[in-house]
């Protein structure tokens, strides 16, 4: 399997079936039956089946990883394969993209799944008053033409080679065609577990849908039931005591009674999401790249990852691609905790002292106030005096973020680099927190956006990101990692998928009952 | 009787009027609170345009006395409205709007049935406690039985509920697996089933209300002990159980029942910690989540659930110690 990479993948999706119909070794060991019983957070008595209002990991569980399917799927090892789409093909220009249906798919109440089906699930995303997370996406395609029941083609605006991965996205669920609505009140899609009921706010079961089109390789549990479970600490007492077999979100204050507990293992990944320090580079001092610079040197990021994540995370190298983006550049000289670079760049800049504030809430992450007094602390030494100021935790996003000159803030991080580049880094878009404006940044960005060629993509990348590394206004200091825990009678195939907590939402796809 | 019936009917008006009251304060509390709901709802994803736009779909938009007196006008007649997270996600999904949330009360109906059910069972197991343990504690007073009955409710009562919550998990799920720590109940469960997860909530608030009225039987008893009428039966041979039980608990009765009312209050709205805790799918979680999210409407209507219930009871208390008491049942 090695041979395939990602990328290669994309451009010719027929080898996607091929992957699929190979199946990982490990699959075979696998055991069908039990109930998978999950307490998960993020449940809200508001929460339905449209995919479209989904941001949270009850809802993207029970939708994305058990009910409805994509067209593409991001693998547990990272390789993007097909669901619902069985190959796809690009034109040169990345522009008009070729999508060949699965056959033989059907919706949970019968009806068969073909291009109208597609069509019209991509529309919601962009009708008059919906407002989707995923529209910027579907908005990028201008017309969409059914070629045959199976075949359907897209003509995108600008051309755009991550177009296959990006509908893997767990917002842009398929439904069924002429019945959108009953589908989203009663939950039919073509995934592996059908609804039998769902409380929202409270718990959500499923039963395993027999003759599905992933067959013996997916899904091995007879029935799911997700409970929502809100309060951390009675997610892992559930967990504790056994009336549920895994939990999300493992408070790290209380993980060491977790793995006191012998019927209990954690399992986390390193996947994007990581926390940030953006300042308003448009704002003096943020304005002169060498005060940045001094900035970059006078934090302690491996002191952050050890005592605000107690070791679960990895350090930042101030760009927002994580290791679960493709294109990560892990080569790129690692920033360190130089006091020295720092007080060369203070004097580069003229100055001998830089006096600044630093807005910090818990609202921008468990411990943001307490990783600012670290960066205060460490970056004393080098004559930089950084005035740690509280702000409240309600309003943060409206009144502190984008408008005080640096603060505190987070990203779940993107899937593709050019989604995570152009939600905040893009000149002029709404979210660029460090009014981040680079021309050959900006180059770059639009050039590697439409490139199809792997290796030319990664240079790209790789030089963006050491741009942002080198000159940029926000301060990565750490990637947070997921942090889940399972009971030991569950198992898997060994890899975990970091996109999101819990295998990437798709426990009940690839786990089962040793 | 006529006297009674103008008492009850006086108390029902005033008790109406201060639900009136209690829903103004709540209104401008919730709005005195940092952020509102577009704020909460759109987290990082904020922006004035995007904020405006759903103020505009929840009816923010409109100045505090229109949005005040326009819910209070439909409250009137039973309407309590829409929740905002619905009306925000009716105009969120455009045409799709399967979210079967409904009206506020359609909303609160099954989640008001679970609460009152936990309140049943944990007053069912309080109140006949704390009453036995309040006679035995009057009977044998300042006995080693009373100090060690007292110090246990007293300590009890002074932990933090979800501390009591807590040890409780931990002696009855963890180390002794008896009961489930999680008491996600849900339509369709057997009677025995739903019992057995409302178990361990329902200990942690008979831990909690205990004490109270423990403490106030055995001084409602040991206070009418010195009375002639207590020494008059006792000089007549009568057991010291018989005196308490037949003579002395029928005129202590109306301090009782206030306080095993105020007690059941306490069950329907003291809940909110420990239905977060156990996860238990009643008033008290809904209204964490609603306040949260600064939804009016929901905590608008929780608010006035609480405030019902504690009149409501509070009423009751008081008919019952006029009828238990012959000189108000019949007053000159």
């Amino acid at each position: 399997m090695t041979e395939f990479s990602r990328r290669g993948l994309l451009k010719t999706g027929a080898a996607a079936s091929v992957l699929a119909a190979t199946g990982m070794p490990a699959v075979a060991m696998a055991k069908r039956g039990g109930t998978l019983r999950l307490g998960l957070n993020g449940a809200n008595s508001s929460d339905t089946w449209d995919g479209r209002t989904h941001s949270d990991a009850f809802m993207i569980n029970s939708a994305h990883g058990c009910v409805f399917d994509c067209l593409t799927e991001v693998g547990a090892d990272g390789t993007l394969k097909g669901e619902l789409a069985e190959s796809w093909e690009a034109s040169a220009d990345a522009k008009t993209w070729t999508f060949n249906l699965r056959k033989g798919v059907t919706f949970h109440n019968g009806k068969s799944f073909g291009a109208d089906d597609v069509i019209e699930s991509l529309e919601m995303h962009t009708a008059e008053g919906a407002k989707s997370a995923a529209k910027p996406i579907v908005a990028a395609i201008t017309e969409m033409k059914k070629m045959g029941e199976h075949q359907i083609q897209f003509t995108l605006a600008a051309g755009n080679a991550d177009f296959p991965f990006l509908l893997s996205d767990y917002h842009i669920l398929m439904f069924p065609a002429g019945m959108i609505e009953e589908g989203i009140a009663k939950g039919i899609g073509t995934g592996l577990y059908s609804v039998v009921s769902f409380d929202p706010g409270v718990r959500f079961v499923g039963k395993r849908v027999e003759g599905h089109y992933k067959g013996d390789s997916a899904g091995f549990f007879d029935s799911v039931e997700y409970i929502a479970i809100n309060d951390s600490t009675a997610r892992m007492n559930a967990l504790m005591t056994g009336q549920v077999d895994a939990v999300n979100r493992v408070d790290t204050k209380t993980e060491a009674l977790l793995k006191a507990n012998p019927n209990v293992a954690i399992f986390e990944v390193t996947g994007n999401q990581h926390f940030t320090f953006p300042m308003l580079t448009n704002n003096a001092p943020f304005d002169n790249v060498n005060v940045r610079k001094a900035l970059k040197y006078g934090i302690n990021r491996q002191e952050m990852v050890d005592k605000i994540l107690q070791g679960h995370g990895a350090v930042g190298n101030d760009h927002p691609i994580g290791p679960a983006n493709q294109y990560y550049a892990s080569e790129l000289p690692q920033l360190e905790y130089d006091l020295d670079k720092a007080k060369f760049y203070m004097k580069e800049a003229g100055l001998t002292e830089i006096n600044v504030d630093l807005s910090a809430s818990d609202a921008a992450f468990t411990g943001a106030v307490d990783a600012a007094q670290l960066y205060q602390s460490s970056a004393k030494g080098a004559g930089i005096n950084i005035n740690v100021v509280q702000e409240p935790a309600d309003g943060y996003w409206s009144n502190v973020w984008l408008k005080k000159p640096w603060c505190a803030c987070y990203w779940s991080g993107r899937a593709t680099e050019d989604w995570m580049f152009s939600t905040a880094y893009e000149s002029g878009v709404p979210w660029n927190d460090s009014y981040w404006e680079n021309a050959r940044f900006q180059e770059l960005l639009l050039s590697a956006r439409a490139e199809l060629d792997s290796a030319k993509r990664k240079e790209q990348y790789t030089e963006m990101q050491s741009l942002m590394s080198q000159e940029g206004g926000t301060i990565v200091p750490m990637y947070a990692n997921y942090v889940d825990a399972a009971s030991t009678k569950l198992a898997n195939t060994g890899t975990i998928g970091n996109l999101w907590q819990m295998d990437s939402s798709r426990m009940a796809e690839r786990w089962w009952f040793a | 009787m006529g006297s009674l019936l103008r008492i009850v009917g006086q108390r029902l008006a005033l008790g109406f009027l201060t639900l009136v009251v209690v829903s103004f304060v709540i209104f401008v509390a919730v709005n005195a609170m940092p952020g509102d709901f577009a704020q909460a709802i759109l987290g990082q994803g904020y922006t004035e345009e995007a904020g405006d736009a759903i103020r505009k779909e929840v009816g923010l938009d409109k100045p505090y006395f229109v949005r005040y007196f326009s819910w209070l006008g439909a409250a009137l007649q039973g309407d309590f409205g829409t929740s905002f997270a619905q009306a925000s996600f009716t105009a969120y999904a455009g045409t799709g709007t399967g979210s079967g949330l409904g009206t506020v009360a359609a909303q609160l109906a099954p989640r008001f049935e679970n609460t009152m059910f936990l309140a049943t069972v944990a007053a069912t197991i309080a109140v006949p406690v704390s009453l036995v343990l309040g006679l035995l504690a009057a009977l044998y007073r300042n006995t080693i039985f009373d100090r060690v009955v007292n110090i246990f409710t007293l300590s009890s009562i002074s932990s933090p509920e979800f501390f009591m919550a807590y040890i409780l998990i931990l002696l009855l799920a963890v180390l002794n697996p008896l009961l489930p720590s999680l008491s996600n109940i849900f339509d369709g469960m057997s009677f025995a089933d739903r019992l057995n997860r409302t178990l361990l909530p329902a200990l942690t608030l008979t831990l909690i209300v205990t004490a109270h009225m423990m403490r106030m039987t055995r001084a409602a008893i040991i206070n009418l002990l010195a009375s002639p009428y207590i020494e008059m039966a006792r000089l007549k041979g009568i057991s010291p159980m018989r005196v308490i039980v037949v003579h002395a608990l029928p005129n202590a009765l109306a301090p009782i029942i206030n306080v095993v009312a105020l007690n059941l209050a306490y069950l329907i709205t003291g809940v909110v910690v420990v239905e977060v805790v156990f996860v238990y799918p009643g008033i008290g979680q809904l209204f964490v989540d609603a306040v949260k999210n600064r939804d009016i409407p929901v905590v608008q209507a929780c608010c006035l659930i609480f405030a019902g219930a504690y009149i409501l009871l509070n009423l009751t208390a008081d008919v019952m110690s006029i009828l238990s008491n012959p000189r108000l049942r019949h007053p000159k």
